[in-house]
Order: structure tokens, then sequence, then C-alpha cells
């Protein structure tokens, strides 16, 4: 039990201070935390979880914490990870605030920025191919030609910028009428 | 203290009613905080997106953290900070007591076959427009990212820490040629 708690405020505490980029990006971290290295998650289960975020107020990352928390050590596990994910923004952005007038302008800063900005669009490229072709055969998310015709219209709604809510909310009623019915 | 309850209703508010993470949330808090407040003028909200989105970790939470610093130091860093993560975190801790007992429902099953590939066409997206008006070279490395991580399983860490050394040499490089 402390172990898989410690195990729980290490992979958060490196998902929160490497999370570049915001929620999507954050994703692929998260998923080689949870579902490659502690095996604590199937894809599918995982997928499960980002559309119930997705669902739900707040950012994906913090729901996502709480959320594993919960299904590895109960709810002890939900308040390490949901604290483990927010220390290193917490402790980072005081510090920026703290100089922020001397940090706006710097050139390396935004060197380092400008390095990691294709890095994080490929890291948001890398999650949805770990949820399309998953490492193992159970917990797939595109399980028939339905999964990926509901995949195309939700990319065409999404870029007409409909509201993602709407979307997975159709998408269920999608699914309880071809896999339900 | 008064202004600590205050920061802290405000940031509660903002965690609660904000759907879909991130970015959709930045109205909100700019309602809240420059128009409603007056904690932030309209151009330090500017420059505090900026560094939000550099910074690691959700938006959001950086926001949080930023207005409440300048405004009551640690105590209302930690106050918009409570007050952001404790809605979603009673949310999700009552979803995941209670989808436990109905994941293996015939109907919520089947709802959430339909609901997967649509998560992932949100995720996929945004890609276009981030890529779009990116060098080639650049292209390249983040799709070397996307195939290696994906295939071989390769924390993203690593790239995370090359990008910025990459780019951390090219603006000292940059500068010695201004320099000059």
């Amino acid at each position: 039990m402390i172990a898989t708690l410690v195990q729980l405020l290490v992979s958060y505490l490196k998902i929160g201070f490497f999370g570049f980029g915001g929620g999507y990006a954050m994703l692929s971290l998260i998923h080689s935390e949870v579902v490659v290295h502690n095996g604590w998650l199937t894809s599918s289960e995982f997928t499960d979880i980002v559309a119930i975020s997705q669902m739900t107020p707040g950012p994906i990352a913090i729901n996502s914490a709480t959320y594993i928390g919960y299904e590895v050590a109960g709810i002890l596990g939900s308040v390490v990870a949901t604290v483990a994910v927010c220390l290193p923004a917490l402790t980072l952005m005081m510090l920026i605030t703290h100089f922020f007038l001397r940090l706006s302008g710097n050139r390396y800063i935004q060197g380092v920025v400008g390095g990691m900005r294709p890095v994080v669009v490929g890291m948001i490229a890398s999650a949805a191919l770990l949820l399309i072709f998953p490492a193992e055969e159970e917990g797939a998310s595109f399980i028939d030609l339905w999964s990926w015709a509901i995949f195309g219209v939700a990319v065409l709604l999404s870029a007409r910028k409909v509201n993602p809510i709407l979307i997975i909310v159709g998408a269920a009623v999608a699914g309880v009428v071809i896999y339900g019915l | 203290m008064r202004e600590l309850f205050t920061i802290l209703w405000s940031f509660l508010k903002i965690g609660a009613f904000t759907f879909g993470g991130g970015y959709a949330m930045i109205p909100l808090i700019e309602y809240e905080v420059v128009a409603r407040r007056r904690w932030l003028t309209e151009r330090e909200f500017c420059d505090l997106l900026t560094i939000a989105q550099a910074a690691p970790g959700p938006i959001s939470l950086n926001t949080a953290v930023f207005v409440g610093y300048k405004r009551r130091s640690y105590g209302g860093a930690l106050a918009a900070v409570l007050g952001t993560v404790l809605p979603s975190f009673f949310i999700i801790l009552v979803v995941a007591i209670f989808f436990d007992q109905m994941r293996h429902n015939h109907w919520v099953d089947a709802a959430f076959r339909g609901m997967r590939p649509a998560v992932v066409a949100l995720i996929v997206a945004p890609i276009v427009g981030l890529a779009k008006g990116m060098h080639w070279a650049l292209i390249g490395v983040a799709a070397a990212t996307a195939l290696t991580v994906w295939y071989f399983g390769l924390s993203p860490v690593w790239f995370l820490i090359g990008g910025a050394a990459c780019g951390l040499v090219w603006a000292a490089r940059r500068g010695e040629e201004v320099e000059r």
C-alpha cells in the first residue's frame, strides 16, 4: 500500500513537472506513466477516464489524477495523486510570478519554450496514436468500422468548433444505438 | 483575510463551471479576474497567458497561482489553487465511486464504446492547427516524437529535455550574433 502511494506520488510529480503544453499534451505523459510503466490501467480504461474528464468540470490532468489515484489506492490515493500533480505548477508558477518582469522578455526562456513547442505537438499526436493503436490487443478504443465512422464525424465537428461536450454526448448516443440495441 | 475568501470563492466558481479544461476556461477566468474583480489589467492578463502556457502544468492552475500570489502572496496562491481543484476533485471522486459499480452495465458499456473514438477525435483535431505555419523541420521533430513515443513506448520527457536544450543553444548562438 505504502509502496503504491509512493509510486503514485512520484508518477504524478513527474507528470506535473513535465506537463508542458496543457491538457492534451500531458495525456501522452500520463499514458506513459499510468498504462505503460505502472500498468495501473488498460488503454481503453484510460480512454474512458479521458472521456469522463471531458464531461466534468476542471482540467484533464487534475481530473485524471483524482480518478486514477482512486482506482489505484482508494480515497487516499486520489488525494496523493491530486496534490502531487498540482505541487510542481504551484511552486514553479510562484517563482515565475516573483521574477515575472525580468523573465518575460528573456531570450533563453523564449528559446526553451520555442524548442519544446514541436515536441508538445508530437506528444499530442502520440497520445492519439496510443489510443488508436494500443500495444495490447485487449482494451482497444477502435473496435470496428463504426468506431472509425464516429471518429471521422467527430473530427469534422470538432474542426467546426462544435462544443466538445456535445460531441461526446452525441457519440454516447450513437454507441447506445449501435452497440446497445 | 476577506480577500483570501474572495479569491477562494472566485476560483471555486471557475473550477466548478469550466468544462473541457484548459482553453475553455480562459474566457471565464478573464471575466472574473479582469472585468469583475479588476485584479489584473487586460495587458497583464495577456502576458499571464503566455507565461501560463509556457510553464508546465494545466493552464487554469497556472493562472490561478499567478493571480492568487500577486494579490495575497503564498496564502493567495494556495486559496486560488484550492478553489480550482476542489470542485473537480469531489465531482471526479463521486463519479469514480459510482462508475465502478455501473462499469459492466450493458447500456453504459455501449455508450462508452461510442464515446472512445470521439475522445480520440477531440485529441486529433487541434494538431492540424498547431502544426500549421510550422517549419517543415519542426514538423519532422513533432512526427519523430509522436512515432517514437507511440511505437517504442519511450517517455516524452526525454524529447522535452532535448527540445529545451536545442532551444537554449539556438538562443545562445543568436545572442552572440546580435552582439557581433
